[in-house]
């Protein structure tokens, strides 16, 4: 039971962390950073969920994402469905989809799901550029309307701050109660050993396509908040190169930690605004911190700070040396 | 009841068990010996619903297993330990018994996402009665170890308290014993005796013919896929083709 009151103090903190952040932070563009960490926080927990829990790779995220950012963009924008409810129809398709894909495709273990997601999220990429007459092809859709209630739009960069951070904290708080159940546990014995998981009676199969429809399905509603935020969307934004980066956030982050994504995710998108200063050089930065943080931190960020907290303390001999 | 019939598998070319037929009773523990290479693996393959047989057929209290999948055995009945011990590394001793209750709760993911009252009412049976199966094993203390960090013996009674979860009419265990010291030898024949007491057949596989010869009741003899022998400890100690098998060729 002590555990759980741990997990709801730190949900606490993190929802008091966000709500206050605006008071300090509330210039235009580091606001606009900010709503692009929720944004990619959403994107990294869903795809934890599903590599870090399940291990189960996926190189098309970024395809689920787009599929979820379309699909809101055209019904808003061409057909002037309500934003909600467009919303809810993308998520829904693109669950729906990943859940029949999933069968065939998560049979396959290790590179092989790789390349099959990889090819998964390249198919999705050359329907949005191909597919002008509905997506607007390479020049993109625009036109997408904002959320709104009632006669309140989210317009503006600190309206959408909230609006895309309450939708993160529900996906934090939805997925810390998935990890600590009996599914959670599934999931994780599931990566360690499919056969022991399969032999004591978890349908392996299924649920990895339940995690993976879900998963997707959660990529599918942070590209619909992308839509209706930047009410503009175009392929480049969902390509491979975007599967990757968010791969590299859940593992920079922590496999299977929560808020390990959340730092990831948070890590990868401020560090390149950071690096501006380097100017042509901050890809080379970029790539040299990636590296060094794999080498020096392998458990990840979630894991890093304890690890270097106990290195402080050892070198500086306050308190016992700790294995560490 | 588990009662295999006229079982065949043959790999290409390779015919590794033979017309095996045999019958495990309830409240008994066989044991299957036989020198390496004589199918007792293999047995247990099929019977787990990881192989699928070339013939023959398997029946679970009365009821044909022959093709169910080995993710669906669990919630009818039956379950295996591993030679290796498969544990989950990654997760606590606890968690590790807790997932053996997995086939005796059903909240999905939806129930278990928005914490649905069912669902934390059933999460705290789980736990109780997770608690209750490492008291049967004897690590109730190491509960909140990970449980790739247990030595093996210990991960050895871990693996059983995770089966016994399972509420199982039939446990296979293969090699129990195996990289046990004498003095776990020891406390897992108890343990073994306590699973067969609560009503469950006991079907293992060992090399350790003294433990084999101590607690089972029947014994099932393979030698290079064929049944060589079945009987009691005593008619197998006495039967001459088992001798010839142990001692002349094995």
């Amino acid at each position: 039971m002590r555990n759980i009151n741990v997990e709801i103090i730190k949900f606490l903190v993190l929802a008091l962390l966000v709500l206050l952040l605006p008071a300090v932070v509330h210039e235009g563009y580091l606001l606009n950073v900010l709503v692009f960490v929720g944004i990619h926080s959403i994107l990294a927990l869903a795809l934890n969920l599903l590599l870090g829990y399940a291990g189960q790779i996926s190189l098309g995220h970024a395809g689920f994402f787009g599929l979820g950012a379309y699909i809101s963009g055209i019904l808003t924008a061409t057909y002037s469905f309500n934003p909600w409810l467009a919303m809810l129809i993308s998520a829904s398709v693109v669950t729906l989809l990943a859940f029949a894909v999933g069968f065939p495709i998560l049979k396959l273990k290790g590179h092989y799901l790789a390349m099959a997601t990889l090819g998964l999220g390249i198919i999705i990429y050359i329907v949005f550029n191909e597919a002008v007459d509905y997506t607007g092809g390479p020049s993109g859709l625009s036109g997408i309307p904002n959320l709104s209630i009632g006669a309140y739009s989210f317009d503006s960069d600190i309206r959408n701050y909230y609006l895309i951070w309450t939708f993160a904290l529900v996906a934090i708080g939805l997925s810390l109660n998935l990890v600590h159940s009996r599914i959670g546990r599934a999931l994780r014995a599931i990566h360690d050993s499919e056969v022991a998981a399969r032999v004591i009676g978890v349908n392996a199969r299924l649920l990895k396509v339940q995690i993976f429809a879900l998963s997707a399905g959660l990529s599918a509603v942070a590209g619909s908040l992308y839509a209706h935020t930047m009410t503009f969307v175009a392929p480049a934004s969902f390509g491979f190169n975007f599967s990757v980066e968010l791969v590299t956030m859940v593992i920079i982050g922590w496999l299977a930690s929560i808020y390990g994504s959340l730092l990831g995710a948070a890590l990868l998108t401020i560090l390149p605004e950071l690096l501006r200063a380097f100017q042509d050089y901050d890809i080379i930065v970029y790539g040299l911190l990636l590296i060094l943080m794999t080498m020096f931190l392998p458990g990840g960020l979630a894991k890093g700070f304890p690890q270097a907290a106990a290195y402080l303390r050892t070198k500086f001999g306050r308190g016992p040396a700790s294995d560490a | 009841m588990l009662e295999v019939r006229e079982l065949t598998q043959r790999f290409g070319g390779i015919t590794a068990l033979e017309d095996v037929s045999f019958t495990a009773r309830k409240g008994e523990i066989t044991g299957v010996i036989g020198p390496n290479g004589a199918g007792k693996t293999t047995l247990f393959n099929i019977i787990t619903g990881i192989y699928t047989q070339t013939s023959g057929s398997v029946h679970l209290n009365g009821e044909n297993i022959s093709r169910v999948p080995a993710e669906k055995l669990a919630a009818r009945g039956l379950v295996r330990t591993f030679q290796n011990i498969e544990l989950f590394g990654n997760m606590s001793v606890l968690e590790n018994v807790m997932l053996g209750l997995h086939t005796r709760s059903s909240s999905g993911i939806f129930s278990c996402m928005t914490k649905m009252p069912w669902h934390l009412k059933e999460e705290k049976n789980i736990r109780q009665q997770a608690f209750e199966w490492l008291e049967f094993s004897g690590i109730t203390d190491l509960a909140g170890h990970k449980a790739a960090n247990l030595p093996f013996g210990k991960g050895r009674l871990l693996e059983i308290a995770r089966a016994m979860a399972v509420n199982p009419s039939i446990m296979l265990m293969d090699e129990p014993a195996a990289g046990l010291n004498n003095s776990e030898t020891h406390m897992l024949a108890a343990l073994i005796r306590k699973i067969r007491d609560k009503g469950v057949t006991v079907v293992m596989v060992e090399h350790d013919m003294e433990l084999v010869m101590d607690i089972c009741d029947r014994i099932l003899v393979l030698n290079l896929g064929r049944m060589l022998a079945e009987g009691t400890p005593r008619e197998i100690q006495e039967n001459p083709a088992v001798v010839a098998a142990y001692l002349g060729e094995g």
